[in-house]
């Protein structure tokens, strides 16, 4: 789309930043990333009053220009490099108006770098339920920008932020807060010279933070540490004293702009609340009753829309089937590419359940009260408040919980939590453990309460949360921190959560996770469709004229020729080969060679074993149903032994292994974009598969 | 005396910080000097600590709050 004008959405975390974004752009807007960084980007487009297009681009939520986060960092790297080809026409800064003094830190920074400049005050719905009387001519005529009211949640003040855009100037009006030069007086000049800079707190960055940003050349970086040296530049003191300067400015600013009564409301209101959320006893109550909810919501909620999308690609495939010529090519899409689809599409309830409820706990601000309560017992064992959080996450996928560790500013803290999120148990591990246990656990009750299945699940989740735990504990031992740890943090009042917000956030994780683990599913299946089809040399064609010989075709019916047939063939096929070669290597922890395959081709992601045992178990062309691929197994007998393939000890052993394999592509590629380092995904991927072949070998001979 | 040494519900005004590192934070967050304190809250394992500053809510650890001087 033609854009007639960049704007940049700027503002702390908690401020509604993102709701006004939504209420702007609507769901004209997509994800991309920053180039040469892996931050999200999200941008979008809206029509002025005017008729033009300005494209609204959504940053990080920041206290202040000072980076402490990748994230973060981001912000002033657009802000301030005029060469970025994302640097912004006119900035937005979005200011929580019941919390002005901490928000205007960051507005007097960006408006200091002399980009055009916009106040947007948000949540003057609720600083007016809280008796704050805010003069809004005299603040903006003190500031010298446009200041305009608004509430994003009740779509209020947005036409008239509309317009405020189209009339922003192309030249930034407002008013000096501070002195900066006051600061570093001869290194400001020294830079400014040099670089031939016009702004003296764009100088002043460099200096703080040549360090770290891309967008200057190392002779240049070089220079300013020359300079710096030169006239004994301290950067931590620099930044104290423009920290209180900025403070002094807004504390003047609003003596005389805005009325705060004594007891601010809605704090009360919020206290209230936190009395019993964070109580003593019944905090921690509290918390693990939500996550018991939590889980019995994603899994009783989700079984009926699971079973609809399931039933609905069987039927596609019937017709298909109907309608199609049968041949290769047709087998190759209906069974390979729609059968491994319909392995990825079951699980979107789920995944959009779990993610609505993670985005209302954040939402509301219950997740940060989590962290507050998690956080001394998560530093015993080498984590942090904040790793609560990916962990949750990882319920549902390691891959986005990774990402959410940025927020962690300790590098020890966040390397852990990394390092640890794969174990938790994630959604794609759910249908091969509802498989395995379906197959052999009975289905009655213990004590007629508890479903002897769902206790065998809940098992392997508390099972994977401990073992996470533990493996934190031991990496605690072993890494070498390398800066203290902070946990400053603000807690945010409670708020009702923005469904909208809700809806997006559940949209955008379906569509990531459709599109990602959609690519490599289909591929998958192809591969594993064309290696299970055909076999090397005439094979398959001695195999056929086996079956053609009298002593088959006069003792057995079509039926059972045809089966004995498929399976010599699979079993001579490309993947039989392979899975033959690492039969030796699995053999003690109970497996033969069609697991084999199927362990091969979920190292892209785990849930690929389901579909691999359908297709491995269903060589007589019936249809992907979970219902059939169970039957199939159950009914597998070891033609050695005489005894079901599946029996207690390989179902167990089965489950240990997946519970500790890094059986998932996406997660090691996320890693490596996380750390940049092919050391950390090595490690770890190490580690979990050595982990998981003891944990599988012991299971196995437990239980034999 | 320093931050650390509250009880839910006492306040103080902040007058220096001992670790110029951590006093950069925690001024960002509004937590500078001249500024009034209470304790909110503490967490169920008694550590880390709530405050209110600035108008809204921070939590600290207590070894954190222990480098925040009060008058």
């Amino acid at each position: 789309m033609k854009t007639d004008l960049r704007v940049a959405l700027v503002g702390n975390p908690n401020t509604g930043k993102s709701t006004l974004f939504n209420t702007l752009t609507g769901l004209n807007q997509k994800i991309g990333n920053f180039p040469g960084v892996t931050v999200d980007k999200k941008s979008g487009f809206c029509t002025l009053p005017d008729g033009r297009t300005a494209e609204i681009i959504d940053l990080p939520g920041t206290y202040s220009l000072y980076p402490k986060s990748q994230d973060e960092s981001i912000v002033f790297s657009i802000l301030a490099d005029r060469s970025n080809p994302l640097a912004p026409d006119l900035v937005i800064v979005i200011i929580d108006a019941t919390n002005l003094k901490r928000n205007l830190l960051l507005y007097t920074q960006v408006a200091d770098l002399k980009i055009p400049v916009i106040l947007a005050l948000n949540m003057t719905d609720l600083s007016d339920k809280a008796g704050i009387v805010i003069d809004i001519n005299l603040f903006s005529k003190k500031l010298g920008v446009p200041v305009v009211p608004v509430s994003a949640r009740n779509v209020k003040g947005i036409d008239k932020l509309k317009t405020a855009i189209s009339f922003a100037n192309k030249i930034a009006l407002q008013q000096e807060s501070i002195d900066v030069e006051a600061i570093a007086p001869q290194l400001i000049a020294k830079i400014s010279g040099e670089l031939k800079l016009d702004n003296p707190y764009y100088a002043l960055q460099l200096a703080h933070q040549h360090e770290t940003i891309k967008f200057i050349t190392p002779a240049q970086s070089d220079r300013i540490e020359e300079i710096e040296k030169e006239f004994s530049f301290h950067s931590q003191k620099a930044q104290a004293t423009e920290t209180i300067a900025r403070y002094n400015f807004i504390n003047d600013l609003l003596y005389d702009t805005v009325k705060v009564p004594v007891t601010a409301k809605e704090e009360t209101y919020s206290n209230k609340i936190d009395r019993v959320l964070t109580h003593r006893v019944f905090g921690l109550i509290i918390f693990f009753a939500i996550l018991l909810f939590m889980f019995q919501s994603i899994f009783s909620w989700s079984a009926y829309p699971m079973e609809l999308i399931a039933d609905l690609f069987v039927w596609v495939q019937n017709q298909l089937h109907g309608v199609l010529l049968s041949g290769p090519l047709t087998g190759l899409f209906v069974d390979g590419v729609i059968g491994g689809l319909s392995g990825v599409m079951v699980f979107i309830p789920q995944i959009a359940i779990l993610f609505a409820f993670i985005s209302i706990l954040e939402d509301t601000g219950y997740m940060s009260r989590v962290t507050f309560m998690m956080d001394k017992l998560m530093r015993k064992v080498g984590l942090n408040g904040k790793s609560v959080v990916p962990l949750i996450g990882g319920f549902a996928c390691a891959v986005p919980s990774i990402m959410s560790t940025r927020t962690i500013e300790n590098w020890k803290d966040r390397m852990i939590t990394i390092m640890v999120t794969p174990l938790v148990t994630c959604s794609a591990r759910l249908p091969i453990y509802v498989l395995l246990i379906s197959l052999v656990v009975p289905k009655g009750n213990v004590w007629w309460l508890f479903n002897m299945q769902g206790l065998a699940l809940t098992g392997m989740y508390v099972f994977s949360l401990i073992s996470a735990i533990v493996v934190a504990f031991v990496f605690k031992l072993i890494l070498k921190g390398r800066e203290r740890g902070y946990f400053i943090m603000e807690l945010p009042v409670y708020r009702m959560p923005r469904w909208k917000n809700v809806g997006y956030s559940m949209y955008e994780r379906v569509k990531a996770f459709v599109f990602q683990a959609g690519k490599v599913i289909i591929a998958i299946s192809v591969i594993l469709w064309v290696l299970a089809s055909y076999g090397p040399g005439d094979r398959f064609i001695s195999i056929e004229k086996k079956y053609e010989q009298p002593q088959f075709t006069k003792n057995l019916n079509h039926d059972q020729i045809n089966r004995a047939m498929n399976s010599e063939k699979l079993e001579n096929s490309y993947a039989g080969m392979l899975g033959h070669v690492i039969e030796p290597a699995i053999r003690p922890l109970g497996f033969d060679w069609k697991v084999g395959i199927a362990l091969i081709t979920s190292f892209a992601a785990r849930e690929v074993f389901v579909g691999t045992m359908a297709t491995i178990y269903s060589v007589e062309g019936s249809a992907e149903k979970m219902e059939s691929v169970q039957q199939k197994m159950k009914t597998a007998v070891n033609p050695k032994t005489g005894l079901p393939v599946f029996s207690l000890a390989v179902a167990f052993s089965l489950m240990m292994f997946y519970a500790f394999a890094m059986q998932c592509a996406s997660t090691v590629a996320v890693v490596y974009r996380e750390t940049k380092n092919w050391r950390w995904p090595a490690i770890q991927f190490a580690y979990m598969t050595v982990l998981a072949y003891t944990a599988s070998f012991i299971a196995f001979h437990l239980l034999k | 005396m320093t931050l650390s040494e509250l009880v839910p519900g006492e306040m103080g005004i902040v007058k220096e910080f001992t670790d110029l590192e951590m006093s950069i934070k925690l001024m960002e967050m509004g937590c500078l000097p001249g500024e009034q304190v209470t304790v909110a809250r503490v967490a169920p394992l008694g550590d880390p600590i709530a405050i209110n500053v600035s108008g809204y809510q921070l939590s600290l650890r207590k070894f954190e709050a222990s480098t925040i001087i009060l008058q």
